[in-house]
């Protein structure tokens, strides 16, 4: 066992780093000129510019970031509390693929651009409907096999609908945009998007951290959980909707941003130690991280085509996920 | 403390598995629930922790349990399950710890009641030892008594526990015993499901035969493990000796 850090020392830490990557993440690149010695040199016009850029497009940009990395990163330490299982993520109850449909129907019938916020609207539409399927399929009292069996079944039901949706697009362009939406993406968002997803994600957020002492009760076991106080079905109820409502938003206005939820609470597990109610924090400020750092590389020049955050984090995500299963082999072989 | 079961009925997947049982338990008490494999003594037991639904009566001080509040009734019944252990790699103290939870008030840290509660537990359990180890790296001895702390630090008037000595070599066993003797004559009252006959009749102040979801025979245990109960419950022929140090040898199967 790797000995746990001092739990505080690594929260201050991690929330100096986000603030860090939050500020950085605002300044960098155009409209950064606002902040230096330049804006005094500046024509009026330019001056106004620079300000919209930093206010329209900067800041909503680097706040979805914020925002979209703590979800991922708090509901897949939850999650992965809740099931007991280390390979367990966000997107695992259905409620991103469900939100991702609902996105892609909305570019599908061509509403994506009479209003920008039509897609985050059929995304949180669609991340309610797969929960709302999922408390249907899964029953009154529902078991964690239960959960997971509908979750792929819905997962699977949502992405095959997604596919049709490309498959029958009505012209190239849409489908394009389909998929280039999909790929997840932090670009050219508004701050009116903003404030539709936080109360999704806050309600969420406050929903699967209501449940940090089951998680630790749930270490040992169901039964064990249930005789130290804890109601199974009302501790599985607020983990679920938590997840789905903070997760929904998320995708509904970013498109799906792969491992960040699965790889964070590995990461953490080894800074803090494995008690998943200590996990909550630090995987969300780590997952906040994690998601700004990685948009600040998508928007290194490259001459090329902006490459798309969700493909950024499954590129990093992915081999570090690998070395991580290498380490703990050689650890309990 | 006081236990009672009134006709109690279970049921396991539409089979009744708990059929009419009555019983009753005071404080200061350590009792065996002992019977064949599927006599219905874990099921029992997970009825008294409100694990399963039952028909009937079981009460605690005049409370139903199944009515309790479950913060309110996790501070009044501790459980150890059978084969229980932990899915994460938690440090010894901090599982430990667990059983506090139903004591703490929400956004609180654990007061020093809890710390001393915790320290009580682990010392009864001779766990100090390794109180920075990884359960996980434990071995099978190790491990169930610090699963058994945690129950213990839950300091519970009533504490039921589900074979807690299966798959223990002997030395381990005895050890498991004199803790759950020692929690007994603190005041308080414990039931284990108990498949080693001679460790239940040498520890308990109690035995109850349980046989196919009835009371066969309760009592005390020299009462209970006779040969004529053993031959009719278990199905074996059993030599029962000694006169303080009690033990049953099973030497045959009657059937």
């Amino acid at each position: 066992m790797i000995r746990p850090l001092n739990a505080w020392l690594v929260n201050l830490t991690l929330m100096a780093l986000t603030l860090a990557l939050l500020a950085a993440s605002i300044y960098v690149g155009r409209g950064g000129e606002l902040l230096t010695d330049k804006f005094r040199t500046m024509v009026e016009i330019d001056r106004e510019l620079a300000w919209l850029v930093l206010t329209e497009v900067r800041l909503p940009r680097a706040l979805l970031g914020l925002l979209v990395g703590a979800t991922l990163g708090l509901t897949g330490a939850g999650l992965q509390g809740l099931l007991r299982n280390p390979l367990a993520e966000p997107g695992l109850i259905g409620a991103s693929s469900g939100a991702a449909l609902g996105a892609v129907l909305v570019f599908y019938f061509g509403m994506a651009v009479g209003s920008a916020m039509l897609v985050p609207l059929g995304g949180i539409a669609g991340a309610l409907a797969a929960l709302a399927t999922l408390y249907l399929l899964a029953g009154r009292n529902p078991s964690i096999v239960t959960i997971i069996l509908a979750g792929v079944a819905i997962s699977a039901f949502c992405g095959a609908l997604t596919s049709l949706a490309l498959n029958l697009s009505p012209s190239p362009y849409a489908a394009l945009e389909i998929v280039f939406w999909m790929l997840g993406s932090l670009t050219d968002r508004s701050m009116a998007q903003v404030w539709f997803v936080l109360p999704f994600m806050f309600v969420g957020w406050l929903l699967v951290l209501s449940t940090a002492r089951a998680l630790d009760a749930l270490s040992l076991g169901e039964d064990t959980a249930s005789t130290l106080g804890f109601s199974r079905r009302s501790v599985t109820l607020r983990a679920i909707a938590g997840t789905g409502l903070a997760v929904g938003a998320a995708v509904s206005v970013t498109g799906v941003i792969g491992f960040v939820g699965l790889v964070v609470p590995h990461l953490m597990r080894s800074l803090v130690g494995p008690r998943p109610a200590s996990l909550l924090l630090p995987s969300a400020l780590a997952g906040a991280a994690l998601v700004l750092a990685a948009d600040l590389l998508v928007r290194l020049p490259t001459g090329g085509p902006e490459p798309k955050l969700g493909v950024v984090t499954a590129l990093i995500g992915a081999p570090f996920f690998l070395w991580l299963i290498l380490k703990t082999r050689r650890e309990h072989p | 403390m006081h236990l009672s079961l009134t006709h109690v009925h279970a049921s396991l997947g539409g089979t009744r598995v708990i059929r009419d049982v009555s019983l009753a338990a005071r404080d200061s008490a350590f009792i065996g629930l002992i019977g064949p494999n599927g006599a219905g003594k874990t099921t029992l037991v997970r009825a008294v922790a409100a694990l399963i639904p039952h028909d009937g009566l079981i009460e605690l001080d005049g409370q139903a349990v199944a009515a309790m509040e479950p913060r309110a009734r996790a501070r009044a019944i501790a459980y150890l399950a059978q084969g229980a252990g932990s899915h994460w790699p938690l440090e010894v103290s901090r599982l430990v710890a667990l059983g506090r939870l139903p004591h703490l008030a929400p956004f609180r840290q654990p007061a020093p009641a809890d710390e001393a509660a915790i320290a009580r537990a682990m010392h009864l359990a001779d766990v100090e030892n390794f109180r920075g180890r990884d359960v996980l790296t434990l071995s099978g001895g190790e491990r169930a008594r610090v699963l058994l702390a945690r129950a213990l630090a839950v300091e519970a008037p009533l504490l039921l526990v589900d074979e807690p000595v299966a798959s223990l070599d002997p030395y381990h066993q005895l050890g498991i015993m004199e803790v759950l003797r020692a929690y007994a004559n603190e005041g308080r009252t414990v039931i284990a499901v108990l498949h080693d006959l001679s460790l239940a009749a040498r520890y308990c102040d109690r035995l109850v035969l349980l046989d196919k979801g009835i009371v066969k025979a309760d009592g005390r245990p020299d009462e209970v493990l006779t040969p004529a109960n053993l031959e009719e419950v278990y199905r074996i022929r059993a030599i029962v000796g000694g006169e303080g140090e009690r033990f049953v040898l099973p030497v045959a199967r009657t059937d």
